[in-house]
């Protein structure tokens, strides 16, 4: 066991305790960064000057009718920028465009005495646009070669022998939704000049260091005069990792020109018009299978659709090409990704970044072609589960493997599988217009940033005279439990109640240069840097406390509040000890630092080792369908997970349920729609409020709903044991999604495979079971899979992997892949 | 409780001219000064410094804004408007939307006045001990909602089954679902529709709501409800931008739209507030109509349900106590609770919107509509009120005083509504049944549809093919392709044009399925 692993007796980790700030949340005292905004005075709002107009270059922009409107104070352009006017890291992102690059995109922001006040002043801007020709969808940015940036493959083996020697070959094409955050609480800053003329800027944010920084070459500053803070967020789920920068620098350029506080917030339906989402994707695919259904070959071509800036979008498609094995072994592997650029917000980070997108590709792939390879679908799954060791697409062997076996057996008997899918077989022969099913799928997920700078974290401990203990650290609290678990972590290190350790709000000038709350790193690199920090202090009391004791320093023990040694009947209490060390001059603070050993990365050839460990997870999912209209009910659900010793189960649980739920909502319901026509509002984004897109409600939570933390889990490379939990989760709803694919198909012949389009709304289920109601059994046509098939479209930018150059020159001869022998086991059953 | 709740201070119809009106806000009085009649009650609760409640989405869809405000307990008239009984009810309402002028003289309670970190609400406490709440920006909304069904009376009475009056659709994977909407303790979990979590996935919420015990009947908020509710005053509020008056009765309501045809009529303000907040909609003249007498009544004549225009869908269900059971299984999929709390049929009606839930329902009962206007009362059929896309044939100076419902309502009856999520959603399509079939025959067909013109419309040409026909099977297929053809259906972001005309003919092959032999739902009333 490592020392990082190693937990002690009686420690506070492993504790089911609430949320450190629920009697907070639940009483409405929790603050939120708009919460402060009646407890200063003074304050100005701002609100953004938004076009109506996909792509186009602005000819003309007139403020003075707004400065003439009363309340209205200033009205910032690009003239008032003092430093870098960009939001981002790329530089493509201008904070004040002259080229609007989709419908919504602000060029000017008024700033007022009151947000109804800004509200009429930016109504009172005139800005002429002179429209230009615009990309709205993948296909239209495929058609039209419209992409940027990077351009990788993941590459191992040989596709074109792959799939020659495969038994059977499919292929087709697949067009999936993206995803709106819909954080509670929408972007929000508020910006002063402080007493010591800094600028601080409270900001709800996943990544305040970013922020600092984009503040910073906004105004023209050096880091060290801009401190940003984050309170809390209401939510965040990715969408504050990249995208509260510009908001932030927006409110403090309003600060410095003006000398007043600034707050700006984005209500729901600027939130909605202006920032990312998740990525939607294009996927053209070609896989082959042997005889017996084992995975040979996948050659695939994955796009992103980038939105107008690249923000995060290069290491969302990394992700997603480092998870399109999911839990599979495939020997012959290809998939390039490319990112497409079409006029709208740009997309960004969110739960899972690429994750999910890499891993539908291969999901979907398994439940469309288990009818036509005469399989089950969970036994085709299980069929290609990674064995120990062996190693995925990009070069990292798979450890633990056998905790994918391990979960899907939890889950079989967790959910007592087998007797209900009897049952659902004799309900689905006694109703013709309902049908049941339940599918079970996996997860393997990659912890750690695949960008291996960002896996390093600071913390701050202060223990006070009194014994009392302040920590501080680098991640951000959004809900998922991070401060909980870190103060956990903390009262296991220093061997305290955890009455005794209180957590401060995260700010740039007590931690620096901290990472993104996000890659669900959060507890394992925070937890590291907190531990770190502890045992620095709990080193220089050792020494005091193993002289008052009469024991060696190694034998002292902190417990509970109190210090003993081993051998020794004597003991000191915590506070005693503090305040021994203090007259003796002993530094009662430290600062902790931590870093991920192990990991390296070259993404020029999408090779190495990007994650230190993997987690897993299994869900089964029931559904029944009405055959009359597509709706449908989650009946149940049971889930086993791997977070490793959980430091803190009610946490974990919380955001099992959470993250399924909210993979639910993307792959079934959450839709989001913009005008694709040519008329006047092409490129609006149409589902812009809340009544128009639908997250889930109670309606869609699973009628019952079981959870389980895979026992026996210990992970050694991380803070006590523990695993990383915020991502892996969401991509357990792919189980609903197939749950919903295998029910449409009841409907159908046996054999039927089923095509269903993503999200799989009431209608998108409605024409599938209306589709398989009408095919004959072994039809790949009606799954939209093609027995054999074309290779997919080979992106042709700057391929960064020297192998896949090659494969572009001398791409595989359709002829080859036409004259392998298909056999599509048509009509088995 | 972190503050005392005392009853309501002023009982006079007429404060002095001067005094500015007032709102108990967590058991103390607050001002509403210099205040514009569309300023929203959510914005100046959070300017008063109660932060709990959250604007999330400002068009009631969240439910992070909720807060408690005492009701009257039932639809009956007083002199004043106001409940007969005598009681009154903790009713959760979105502040969003509710302007702040038509809470004076109200009491209204956050989640900060349930109670304090120090000392948790029953409701407070389950939610936080049971991992109900992770980033907490929705969770005092939540909160509110829970508490005002944690209060609600009878909720643990005869146990769950007696709860709650709401009914379910008659889609069988729904009732399955729908099973398993109300706890053990008899909480009806609707009473969270209009809340949104995006951390949880809901499960503990569930949980928290269902471990709660009856409330201890020394809790202020229980004693609170053994009184009145506070009357509504014959307000006026002036700001700098405009002017809310609320009158007391039905005919100063038409002598204000007499001189002022374009004075804004609120009654729940659950639409105009949308517009308020997303779309910047203001005016200089807001009335608020919903403690109007004689808007607010419901009676059960001989020949007619008369349901009154201004009194909200929850008040219309409390009262009818499932009469009607078409009714109930549309108020259950009408919005949210949070919403049912405050509109009302007279604003669902008023606006004239194709894709209103109520409509379809309504056509379905045969409904009639007075019309209340300058020169008295008018009658029309709901089926020719509509005209166009939001016209309807109501003038101006014109105002909905009821909706009368003809007795015997028919004994075959549904709402189908096709949307994509089950609580609080929009439908895409909207079908109302009212069915009489006597020794077989199908003696008489209403059928109502919403989603699939430019105004909700009468299925008629199925409708015919019905009337007359065996209730079989082949009449049915063949009324379900004509079904198909009904209306004029978009494709939209809601649904797809074919979609809609699917949804027309599936609907109706569904309705005969739940209602062919053996199978029969018949309404109470007729077979009595």
């Amino acid at each position: 066991m490592s020392h990082l692993s190693q937990r002690p007796d009686l420690a506070v980790v492993g504790h089911e305790i609430p949320h450190e700030a629920a009697s907070l949340h639940v009483t409405g005292h929790a603050l939120y960064t708009d919460d402060l905004v009646e407890r200063i005075s003074g304050t100005l709002h701002a609100f953004p000057v938004q076009t109506a107009l996909a792509h186009g270059r602005v000819t003309r922009l007139d403020i003075t009718p707004a400065l003439d409107m009363p309340g209205v104070v200033r009205v910032l352009t690009g003239e008032d920028v003092p430093g870098v006017n960009d939001a981002g890291v790329k530089h493509d992102e201008p904070l004040f465009p002259t080229e609007v690059m989709y419908f919504g995109h602000p060029v000017a922001w008024v700033l007022a005495e009151t947000l109804e006040a800004a509200r009429l002043g930016a109504l009172a801007v005139q800005v002429d646009v002179e429209p230009l020709p615009s990309v709205i969808t993948v296909a239209e940015a495929i058609a039209a070669q419209s992409f940027q940036g990077a351009t990788p493959t993941v590459q191992r083996g040989d596709v074109a022998d792959g799939l020659e020697e495969s038994a059977h070959v499919f292929s087709g094409e697949f067009t999936f939704g993206g995803q709106e955050h819909f954080y509670l609480e929408t972007h929000c800053a508020l910006a002063h000049v402080d007493e010591g003329g800094q600028i601080f800027v409270q900001s709800s944010t996943q990544h305040p260091s970013e922020t600092q920084e984009i503040v910073a070459h906004v105004l023209g500053l050096a880091n060290h005069e801009v401190t940003v803070q984050c309170l809390r967020m209401g939510g965040g789920f990715g969408g504050k990792e990249m995208q509260p920068h510009g908001y932030a620098a927006i409110a403090a350029l309003g600060a410095t020109l003006t000398g007043r506080p600034v707050r700006l917030r984005l209500d729901r339906t600027q939130d909605l018009t202006m920032t990312g989402k998740r990525h939607g994707f294009h996927a053209q695919w070609r896989v082959g299978f042997d005889a017996d259904g084992r995975l040979q070959a996948l050659d695939a071509t994955m796009t992103a659709d980038g939105g107008w800036s690249l923000d995060l979008s290069e290491p969302v498609l990394a992700r997603a090409l480092c998870h399109a094995d999911n839990a599979y072994w495939i020997p012959h592997v290809r998939i390039n990704g490319r990112i497409a650029r079409t006029h709208k917000a740009s997309n960004t980070a969110f739960r899972g970044f690429g994750g999910p997108q890499g891993m539908i590709l291969i999901e979907d792939n398994l439940g469309r072609c288990a009818p036509l390879l005469g399989l089950d679908a969970m036994e085709l799954r299980r069929r290609n589960f990674y064995a120990e060791g062996q190693p995925t697409p990009y070069g990292q062997p798979v450890h633990q493997a056998d905790r994918i076996e391990r979960c899907w057996q939890g889950v079989l008997d967790l959910g007592d599988i087998e007797a209900r899918q009897q049952e659902i077989a004799v309900f689905n022969v006694a109703h013709a217009d309902r049908k049941r099913a339940v599918a079970l799928t996996p997860v393997k997920f990659g912890i750690s940033f695949n960008f291996t700078a960002f896996n390093q974290a600071g913390a701050l401990v202060h223990v006070y005279k009194d014994g009392s203990v302040l920590i501080n650290h680098g991640g951000t609290e959004m809900g998922q439990g991070l401060h909980t678990k870190m103060l956990q972590v903390a009262a296991t290190a220093l061997g305290l109640p955890l009455a005794r350790v209180r957590l401060a709000p995260t700010r740039t000038d007590k931690v620096p240069n901290t990472s993104a709350t996000a890659a669900s790193s959060g507890a394992d690199l925070n937890g590291g840097a907190v531990k770190n920090a502890c045992e620095q202090i709990t080193d220089r009391l050792r020494a005091i406390a193993a002289g008052e004791l009469g024991v060696a320093p190694s034998d002292v023990v902190f417990s509970d509040g109190l210090v003993t040694g081993s051998g020794s009947d004597g003991s000191l209490t915590w506070d005693e000890l503090v305040r021994l060390a203090y007259f003796r001059r002993v530094q009662l603070w430290a600062a902790g630092f931590y870093r991920t050993e192990g990991l390296h990365w070259d993404s020029s050839i999408m090779q190495g080792r990007p994650f230190k460990y993997f987690a897993y997870g299994v869900a089964a999912t029931e559904v029944e369908v009405d055959g009359f209209t597509g709706a449908y009910s989650t009946r149940r659900v049971d889930i086993v997970h791997d977070v490793g010793d959980s430091l803190s189960p009610l946490i974990d649980i919380g955001q099992v349920e959470g993250g399924y739920v909210q993979g639910a909502g993307w792959l079934t319901l959450e839709d989001l729609r913009w005008d694709e026509s040519d008329g006047e509002r092409r490129g609006r984004f149409l589902t812009q409020s809340a009544s128009t897109y639908k997250l889930p409600s109670f309606s869609e939570m699973p009628v019952e709903f079981n959870v389980e933390l895979l026992p026996r889990a210990h992970e050694e490379g991380a803070v006590y044991g523990s695993k990383a939990v915020g991502e892996p989760p969401l991509m357990l709803a792919f189980s609903v999604r197939e749950a919903l694919r295998q029910a449409a198909a009841a409907f159908g012949p046996d054999g039927v495979a089923v095509d269903l389009a993503s999200p799989a709304t009431p209608e998108a289920v409605f024409w599938a079971l209306d589709r398989a109601r009408t095919s004959a059994a072994g039809d790949p046509g009606s799954a939209g899979v093609t027995a054999g098939g074309l290779e997919p479209e080979q992106p042709h930018g700057q391929p960064l992997h020297p192998r896949s150059e090659a494969n572009v020159g001398h791409p595989v001869a359709h002829s080859e892949v036409s004259a392998t022998e298909v056999s599509s086991s048509a009509g088995v059953s | 409780m972190s503050a005392p709740l005392t009853p309501a201070p002023a009982t006079s119809p007429a404060p002095e001219a001067h005094a500015a009106p007032q709102v108990m806000l967590n058991g103390r009085a607050y001002e509403l000064v210099d205040l514009d009649p569309d300023v929203t009650a959510l914005d100046w609760i959070r300017r008063q410094g109660f932060t709990g409640a959250k604007e999330g989405c400002a068009e009631g869809e969240c439910g992070a804004c909720a807060v408690l405000v005492v009701k009257p307990a039932g639809p009956n008239t007083g002199p004043a408007g106001e409940a007969g009984g005598g009681g009154s009810v903790w009713t959760a309402v979105n502040s969003c939307l509710v302007p702040v002028a038509a809470l004076a003289g109200q009491e209204v309670v956050t989640a900060e006045g349930l109670g304090s970190p120090d000392a948790l609400h029953p409701v407070q406490r389950e939610m936080a001990v049971r991992g109900g709440s992770q980033c907490g920006y929705c969770t005092p909304g939540f909160v509110c909602s829970m508490a005002a069904e944690y209060y609600r009376d009878g909720r643990c009475g005869d146990g769950a089954a007696a709860g709650p009056a709401t009914a379910h659709t008659d889609s069988d994977a729904s009732d399955q679902a729908a099973d398993h909407e109300v706890g053990p303790n008899g909480f009806d979990l609707h009473a969270l529709s209009g809340n949104l979590c995006r951390c949880t996935g809901y499960r503990p919420i569930r949980d928290a709501a269902y471990a709660l015990v009856a409330p201890d009947g020394a809790d202020e908020l229980t004693q609170r409800t053994q009184q009145a509710a506070p009357p509504a005053h014959l307000e006026r509020m002036t700001g700098p931008n405009g002017v809310f008056v609320r009158p007391g009765s039905l005919a100063e309501v038409l002598a204000i739209l007499a001189e002022e045809p374009d004075a804004a009529i609120v009654a729940g303000s659950t639409d105009r507030g949308v517009e308020v907040n997303l779309r910047g909609l203001r005016s200089p003249l807001v009335v608020g109509i919903d403690r109007v007498p004689e808007l607010r009544e419901l009676r059960v004549d001989d020949d007619a349900y008369e349901l009154g225009a201004a009194l909200s869908l929850s008040e219309i269900e409390r009262g009818l106590a499932g009469a009607i059971p078409v009714l109930d299984e549309l108020f259950a999929q009408f919005a949210s609770r949070l919403i049912r709390n405050s509109a009302t049929l007279g604003g669902n009606l008023g606006t004239a919107s194709p894709i209103g839930d109520s409509p379809p329902v309504l056509l379905a009962l045969d409904a009639r509509l007075v019309l209340a206007g300058p020169d008295g009362d008018r009658e029309v059929a709901l089926a020719d009120y509509f005209t166009g896309y939001r016209q309807s044939v109501r003038r101006p100076g014109e105002l909905i005083r009821s909706v009368r419902l003809p007795r015997p309502t028919p004994r075959l009856t549904a709402f189908h509504k096709i949307a994509k999520r089950r609580f609080d959603d929009i439908s895409s399509v909207a079908v109302g049944y009212g069915l009489d079939i006597d020794d077989g025959v199908v003696r008489s067909a209403q059928i109502g549809l919403g989603g699939v013109a430019a105004t909700p419309i009468r299925a008629t040409a199925t409708e015919r093919a019905l009337v007359g026909a065996p209730w079989t099977s082949e009449t049915v297929q063949a009324a379900a392709d004509i079904m198909a053809g009904e209306g004029t259906p978009m494709s939209d972001h809601r649904a797809s044009s074919d979609y809609r005309s699917a949804m027309l003919r599936t609907s109706l092959l569904k309705f005969f399925t739940n209602n062919s032999v053996g199978n029969a739902s018949v309404n109470k009333e007729a077979t009595s």
